[in-house]
């Protein structure tokens, strides 16, 4: 699996996975490398560590992509033939803005903004930083003329709420129930049926009247947004699920983010949404000749001292523990896969924090098998 | 730090991937060894504490894991479910309200609504009296979502409180609020990997509670800490060695013996960081070389956290 293959005519690559697997530096590194060969790339974060954003040139500010400095890269001896945009995600203000292209009307604008319910939870709300990504994305798609976008999902500890997140909000405006709660008495009540009379009386009871006013001034305001908010939704599910679209799960070898991944890996084959591959980031491999940690004491006691040998066997032990360890967990993975789209990084030693960090990682995603294993012959010769 | 375990009430949250799940666990291992009947909540229905406990599931039940010490899943649905029954009172009508299809679109809808029931079921088990009229615990350890979203979790009572003014979500939401900003009986356990993301975002977790729930964090648990085996002079003799060809085993030896030494120097690094910027000295977790993460290294794992304590 080589990453320049499965983004070939592709136009918008989404990076899902639990979080510290590496993924903020997989999307990154994967974009660089693809602005690198000539396309016009924008990466899409949501929050990377700071050193990484401060040697993109990345600042806070803006909430629009903003074209990283070809400097950087000739700097890390990067011949960059195309261009890397890059921008940090702020949900508030994207939600924000979709409030505001959505609002009929100005003053609609306002009473959304201005509610205390939408000011206070909006943001706070689990799933709503995935909601503003996608939509960001959509917008992106739109409104710029990018060959590729590249988005690095929220850490999500449940990837439904990511696939589902244009889905969920819209799901309320549905049906008649809505319709219900915004117009309790009358009519509505008389169409949606008698028990839900009882139904608004007794929320009424468990909530409270202010609360129950006010979440209904919200809802009433947010009614007006209804079409453009199910259009938005059924426009990001169709660029999920493009045939230009491909997903890419990033793991660590470890037990839970795989069966993160492959959690994933499910809901993405039932909605049939484009699966590309599974990079696995910080292998341990054990290509190595399984030595008998005394040969390695006794052999380097003469070199070393007994002392400092027997460390160095005993801390290769421990290494080897976690090569085991990542080989399970990463047959698991393949036999569950039952895929061959599977592309191992080796656990590097120093942690991706700038851009010549990103080349490093960039040479084990744009290189086929055969490629990586030179690459780790050449680390080891 | 020994008050700690007295708290009825403790939050343990941290960036996602940094072993939150792990950390409340062995955190609940020492209490209940200690004889605190003991619970640890998980809120974000995946039994992961449980799996390595016992086959029962703990979707929404309290499971026995160990003498003094249970575990629970709290899902929003059946939070909200017991929710409605405890504040309705009159079953059947909890059930018209719960069954209605209106009143799942509003629950789904509603911002901040899972949130909500959630803390309230926290709350719930934290009681000596419950509303539930299940048996009481002497502490809750909760297994919260990562550092943004675990903050907020805990904020949405008294959001919900402020709006609704009056009502019963008002009362309760300020009951919840008394009781979680009151060091006394909650505290706050941060858990961070001795890397820059991680320690970054526990730097910055420390100021979000304080600004917005005026709490401190209690202990800093970095997680993951590797044994600091060569010094920089005998990383200097290894660098040596491996110039000078050797057995292609050796080689990987020495390589790997770099590699962690470099991995070993940032750690320390980033601890040293974690120290600078705040005023408890971070508690140390050693990595735990092994295959699979199983009993026995829960078990090891909560020693040391003990002596930490």
């Amino acid at each position: 699996m080589n990453v320049a293959d499965v983004l070939a005519d592709k136009r918008v690559l989404i990076c899902g996975g639990s979080g510290g697997v590496g993924k903020t530096t997989t999307s990154a590194a994967i974009a660089m490398g693809m602005a690198a060969r000539g396309l016009k790339v924008a990466v899409v974060t949501i929050d990377p560590a700071k050193r990484l954003a401060n040697s993109l040139g990345l600042t806070e500010l803006g909430n629009e992509p903003a074209l990283v400095d070809p400097k950087v890269f000739a700097k890390s001896g990067i011949e960059m033939k195309g261009e890397l945009w890059a921008m940090m995600l702020d949900a508030k203000q994207t939600f924000d803005e979709i409030i505001d292209r959505l609002s009929p009307d100005e003053s609609t604008r306002d009473e959304i903004l201005g509610n205390r319910i939408y000011q206070e939870l909006s943001s706070a709300v689990a799933g709503s930083q995935e909601y503003t990504a996608m939509s960001k994305l959509y917008d992106l798609d739109r409104a710029h003329d990018f060959d590729l976008l590249v988005l690095d999902t929220p850490p999500s500890r449940n990837a439904m709420d990511f696939l589902d997140a244009p889905d969920r909000l819209t799901n309320f405006f549905e049906g008649r129930a809505l319709q219900l709660f915004l117009r309790p008495t009358g009519l509505a009540t008389r169409i949606v049926g008698r028990g839900t009379g009882v139904v608004f009386s007794v929320l009424k009871r468990v909530t409270g009247v202010d609360l129950l006013e006010d979440l209904s001034v919200f809802f009433r305001a947010l009614g007006g947004l209804i079409d453009g908010f199910k259009e938005r939704a059924d426009q990001v599910n169709k660029l999920l699920a493009d045939p230009q679209t491909v997903f890419l799960l990033v793991t660590s070898p470890e037990r839970e983010p795989i069966d993160e991944a492959l959690f994933f890996w499910r809901k993405l084959k039932a909605a049939r949404m484009p699966f590309g591959g599974v990079i696995v980031n910080r292998v341990h491999h054990d290509e190595v000749p399984a030595g008998d940690g005394g040969d390695i004491a006794a052999e380097l006691a003469g070199e070393l001292g007994d002392k400092l040998a027997a460390k160095v066997a005993e801390n290769f032990e421990d290494y080897l523990v976690l090569a085991r360890r990542d080989r399970e967990n990463i047959d698991r993975l393949a036999a569950k896969l039952n895929d061959d789209r599977l592309l191992l990084v080796p656990s590097l030693d120093q942690d991706v924090h700038d851009v010549s960090g990103l080349e490093r990682l960039h040479r084990y995603l744009f290189t086929s098998e055969a490629g990586r294993r030179k690459l780790l012959e050449e680390a080891a010769a | 730090m020994s008050g700690l375990l007295d708290k009825r009430l403790i939050f343990v949250t941290g960036k996602g991937g940094v072993g939150k799940s792990t950390v409340a666990a062995a955190l609940g291992m020492v209490a209940a060894r200690q004889g605190r009947r003991t619970i640890v909540a998980e809120v974000a229905h995946q039994d992961r504490v449980a799996r390595a406990f016992t086959e029962e599931d703990s979707h929404f039940r309290e499971v026995r894991m160990a003498p003094d010490l249970y575990t629970i899943s709290i899902d929003p649905q059946h939070a909200l479910e017991e929710y409605l029954r405890i504040q309705v009172r009159v079953r059947a009508l909890a059930d018209v309200l719960s069954g209605s299809r209106m009143f799942q679109y509003f629950a789904v809808a509603t911002p901040g609504m899972s949130e909500l029931v959630t803390m309230g079921k926290i709350w719930e088990l934290a009681q000596l009296e419950r509303p539930s009229g299940s048996a009481a615990y002497d502490l809750v350890i909760v297994d919260a979502p990562a550092t943004g979203h675990g903050v907020a979790i805990m904020r949405t009572p008294k959001t919900f409180a402020d709006i609704a003014r009056i009502g019963p979500v008002a009362q309760q939401g300020r009951a919840i609020h008394a009781t979680i900003t009151d060091g006394e009986f909650t505290g706050v356990v941060a858990v961070a990997l001795p890397e820059e993301m991680p320690v970054s975002e526990t730097i910055m977790l420390s100021g979000i509670l304080r600004e917005e729930l005026g709490l401190d964090i209690d202990r800093i648990v970095v997680n993951g800490l590797y044994p600091d085996r060569f010094k920089p002079a005998e990383a200097q003799q290894l660098r040596g060695a491996l110039d000078h060809a050797g057995s292609p085993e050796s080689r990987a030896a020495l390589r790997a013996a770099l590699s962690e030494h470099v991995r070993a120097s940032e750690q320390r690094e980033q601890i040293a960081r974690l120290a600078e910027a705040g005023d408890t000295t971070p508690a140390r977790l050693p990595f735990v070389f092994c295959e699979q993460f199983g009993r026995d290294e829960f078990e090891a794992l909560s020693q040391a956290l003990e002596a930490t304590l």
